[in-house]
């Protein structure tokens, strides 16, 4: 038995039994990562001494479970770069929330994994350091930001990897690696310790080989925390506990404008058949309208940089991270410092913010696109009215060729059209695996369900993943 | 062609509240630099701002003691630039939904009471401190202990009409701080900081003319100035036939003059957008309603007060309540002896001219108030005359103790005896021979000068309207 291929709910079982132990697992996916990491590039820093702090760890539903930790999550004493020249050497001197959470379950770090720098990109090509490769076909991107986790979990370089998702970070690349990837409802997760890109859209959230995983770290790093204003004083529930529940009589609704012109048509096959499975299971589907869709990117690219714009100021070469090394006075070391320490999709976005945000547009741009946003999520809370849940494709494409798409922004962008909304509005969503194309790559179905309702995300999440089997038909080559 | 001047003062108090503003760390002052500090204050990565409820309780409680209706709904948001001693590029503060707006206060003038404006009240964070190395030291230092300390920022209206009323405006502000309790308010330690925005106009005009911001202005004697000068100085460019440019000017206090900081174009595009790391501040009524009862009577109630319960003007009342300890002092003299205006020019004229002599205040006075009732009952009673009240006070003041000890001690008990005063009248009478021929023929006026000859002899313990009183009659018998 590998055992780094354990899911991590197969792993914490093993564990208990007594018939691995966290040693055994920590070498196995430390082996991995030797073996194959040269090729795939997850990893920004690789928890060499992961099998010395499995011998060590505290007893929780984490004992001795490696890891992988987006490089935008801080963690203490672990260097936290955002895959950003500007906090190359940047090390944190405390934990994000979630880590902690981790920590006292027993975790044991596998790494920080690559990602676009800031998060800003869907790709990892617009990673400072290199591009991570997609373990199914190493020509093609992993997807993006969180490529980096998804690969780790995709290549079992982990046993789960954490993500974090502002506008299809964590759904898209789970997508393209054939994983599970869940972007929990906005305040669902304390944001303490996510490095921000934009503020009210970013969430942290699992990426996992199984539903039930995604279940039970959501568990493990969900409620309300007092260090983030915007966490939200909702129970957290035994979400795993719930997995199983019939889903029978539960409703779906499928926008007709996720499944119009431009999308991949073997996509589209895909998540339709699959829902004709559920079908099956005795459950209603019909078609709805989310009229505002073809708004969401704009409105996207309109909130998302206006807050990038201010949350990234503070890279400004005075107390942490890069400084130029020649200046002459203050304004220049800020220009040297913040020209040499980010990257081109960082400073376009910045710029984009700055300009939105500048006074005699604000209310042209930002205010609109605020107004248009509570729009988007009007269009949720009506379809949410008659419906359980909305199936949509996660990503109009499966994952493309490296370089194909980083020399255009706009047609970058679109590659997440169909999971903007869903920060937007604030709601829970989860991309599962449902099928293979005729190139051999994953194809990713997204679910989205109402506010803190991520139990019932889950349940139909899981009878799909009995449905398909996907991970008992499929694996990558490498 | 006369002018008048349009003013309105932008005001940053620094609340005192042991804990910053959106992180649990010390406002201690004076603390070796950077040790009150953590990663929410110091802008890390990843750090999220908490509002700390304290500051929000005396924020509300600043606004209603400016008369202000405060909003059950506020907004965070941020204001944003580059500048070392900002560790997130850019500041917590609130823009189009403050805490706080339509409030007023009063400054007593010497042309009567005038009620200046309030706009708005609201919270924000402070910045850190840039310390720039002197002599050989090439390098600029941050120190970001004061970086997330809490403020309220209080704009008035341009409701003030000269440098002496806004001073007025900015030690009643002071004060009413003070009274509730929610900042010392110490400009010289930073703790109360002003900004000016000023224009003139031809007198009588209702429009605007085109206004200038005055910087860098740290005690109550350079905002007046600065605005002396500045007034001047706009006045003289219109009058040369010039226009005054709208710019930012910073106060030069070595030279006494205002220069020019950045022009209109220069200046800071603040890209304000609602912070998104916190949910909007909502207040219920009961919480604002139970701030309101917590507030001490305020100045301006005091002072009404004061005029009608002890029959005194409105600039001594003004003066009197100008600190909660000196209204205290002030009641707890009259409580002890019931003449209220006598007690109010003892304390204003005696105790506070020595105490203003030496920068003191109320609080460290040596004489204590019941001591002062003492002194005005004693001269009330005829005991001693004023004069020598005042010798008294100036004992008790140096060297401490009661009036009556003192009294009796100095033996400055007054002459009321008329047999024993008549003697000394015999003796100045005999000793002034001029001045009584002149009084004999007419020139009555003189007397003054012989009763204060009698005062000299007694060495002023003579009761003088006694002294008058004899005397007159002896000259008038001598008239025969």
């Amino acid at each position: 038995m590998q055992l780094n291929r354990l899911s991590l709910v197969e792993a914490k079982r093993l564990v208990d039994k007594g018939e691995t132990s966290p040693e055994e697992i920590a070498e196995a996916v430390l082996k991995r990562i030797e073996e194959v990491d040269g090729k795939i590039k997850a990893y920004i820093t690789v928890n060499w001494s992961m099998v010395e702090d499995a011998k060590s760890v505290k007893n929780g539903k984490l004992s001795g479970i490696p890891i992988a930790v987006k490089d935008n999550i801080c963690t203490k004493g672990v260097k936290t770069t955002c895959a950003s020249k500007i906090l190359y050497n940047f090390v944190p001197p405390y934990d994000a929330t979630v880590v902690e959470k981790m920590k006292a379950e027993g975790y044991v770090l596998a790494g920080k994994t690559n990602l676009d720098e800031f998060a800003m990109g869907s790709s990892t090509e617009n990673s400072a350091f290199f591009t991570t490769r997609n373990p199914w076909d190493l020509e093609r991107v992993p997807g993006g930001s969180s490529g980096g986790s998804a690969a780790a979990v995709a290549a079992d370089m982990c046993i789960a990897s954490l993500g974090s998702d502002t506008g299809g970070s964590i759904r898209q690349p789970a997508a393209f690696c054939g994983v599970v990837g869940l972007k929990p409802t906005y305040g669902r997760v304390s944001r303490y310790g996510l490095v921000a890109f934009a503020s009210s859209l970013d969430q942290i959230g699992p990426i996992t080989k199984t539903v039930e995983d995604a279940a039970y770290l959501l568990e493990i790093i969900s409620g309300r925390d007092p260090m983030d204003s915007t966490s939200a004083p909702v129970d957290v529930e035994d979400f795993k506990q719930r997995l199983s529940e019939d889903v029978k009589g539960l409703r779906v609704a499928l926008p007709k404008e996720y499944f119009a012109e431009g999308i991949q048509g073997e996509v589209k096959e895909e998540v339709l058949s699959t829902v004709k499975l559920l079908e099956k299971e005795g459950v209603a589907v019909d078609e709805v309208s989310l009229p505002h869709t073809e708004y969401a990117v704009a409105t996207y690219y309109i909130v998302a940089p206006a807050e990038a714009s201010s949350n990234l100021a503070r890279y400004d070469g005075v107390k942490y991270g890069y400084r130029a090394e020649d200046f002459n006075g203050l304004i220049d070391m800020y220009f040297k410092t913040r020209s040499e320490g980010f990257g081109d999709e960082v400073k376009r976005r910045i710029m984009l913010g700055t300009y939105s945000l500048a006074s005699g547009y604000y209310d042209a741009y930002y205010l609109r696109a605020k107004k248009v946003r509570t729009l988007i999520k009007r269009d949720f809370e009506r379809v949410f009215e008659n419906f359980d849940v909305i199936i949509t494709p996660t990503s109009p494409t499966t994952a493309f060729r490296i370089g194909e798409k980083s020399s255009d922004p706009l047609t970058m962008y679109l590659s997440d059209i169909f999971t903007i909304s869903v920060n937007l509005a604030g709601v829970p969503a989860i991309s599962i695996p449902c099928g293979l194309d005729s190139n051999g790559l994953p194809i990713g179905l997204q679910i989205i369900a109402k506010p803190f309702d991520e139990a019932t995300l889950l349940k139909v999440a899981y009878r799909i993943q009995e449905l398909v089997d996907f991970r008992g038909r499929y694996s990558p080559k490498v | 062609m006369g002018y008048e001047a349009v003013i309105g003062l932008e005001v940053h108090v620094q609340l005192s509240t042991k804990s910053k503003v959106f992180c649990s760390c010390s406002t201690e002052f004076g603390a070796p630099p950077n040790t009150h500090v953590c990663p929410v204050c110091l802008g890390m990565p990843g750090s999220l701002p908490v509002l700390n409820k304290k500051a929000v309780e005396y924020a509300v409680k600043a606004a209603l003691a400016l008369n202000c209706r405060v909003n059950l709904k506020s907004v965070f948001a941020r204001k944003n630039y580059f500048y070392p001693d900002l560790p997130k590029g850019y500041q917590i503060s609130q823009y189009d939904m403050p805490l706080a707006e339509d409030g007023y206060i009063e400054i007593e003038t010497e042309k009567g009471s005038k009620r200046i404006r309030i706009k708005r009240v609201h919270m924000e964070e402070d910045a850190g401190k840039n310390i720039h190395g002197e002599g050989d030291d090439p390098f600029s230092y941050v120190d970001l202990n004061r970086a997330g300390v809490p403020l309220i920022e209080i704009v008035s209206e341009p409701d003030i009409s000269s440098p002496e009323e806004a001073r007025l405006y900015l030690q009643k502000l002071r004060t009413i701080m003070r009274y509730i309790g929610v900042s010392n308010a110490d400009m010289e330690k930073g703790e109360l900081r002003c900004d000016a925005n000023v224009s003139i106009r031809p007198k009588g005009s209702d429009k605007l003319g085109t206004k200038t911001e005055l910087k860098n202005m740290n005690s109550f004697r350079h905002v007046q100035r600065a605005l002396e000068y500045e007034i001047e100085r706009q006045i003289s460019v219109v009058e040369e036939g010039g226009q005054v440019e709208q710019e930012t000017r910073l106060w030069n206090p070595h030279l006494g003059i205002t220069e020019t900081m950045r022009k209109k174009e220069e200046e800071h595009d603040y890209r304000y957008f609602p912070e998104p790391d916190l949910v909007p501040l909502v207040l219920t009524e009961q919480f604002v309603e139970n701030m309101r009862s917590e507030l001490p009577e305020l100045p301006d109630e005091k002072k009404k007060r004061f005029m009608d319960q002890y029959g005194l003007s409105a600039y001594d009342s003004e003066v009197l309540c100008s600190s909660r300890e000196l209204a205290d002092y002030y009641e707890k003299a009259v409580s002890a002896y019931n003449n209220p205006k006598a007690i109010a020019n003892w304390v204003m004229v005696e105790l506070l001219g020595r105490l203003n002599k030496e920068s003191k205040d109320v609080t460290q006075s040596p004489i204590k108030p019941e001591q002062v009732a003492k002194l005005v009952e004693l001269i009330d009673k005829g005991t001693i005359s004023g004069k020598i009240g005042k010798q008294v006070f100036d004992i008790m003041y140096k060297e401490g103790g009661d009036p009556e000890a003192i009294v009796k001690e100095k033996g400055l008990v007054q002459i009321t005896d008329a047999g024993e005063i008549e003697k000394f009248v015999d003796e100045v009478i005999a000793e002034c021979p001029e001045e009584v021929q002149k009084y004999l023929k007419g020139k009555t006026k003189v007397i003054g000068y012989l009763v204060g000859q009698v005062m000299k002899k007694t060495k002023g313990k003579a009761n003088p309207q006694l002294v008058n009183k004899l005397l007159r009659e002896k000259l008038e018998g001598m008239k025969g």
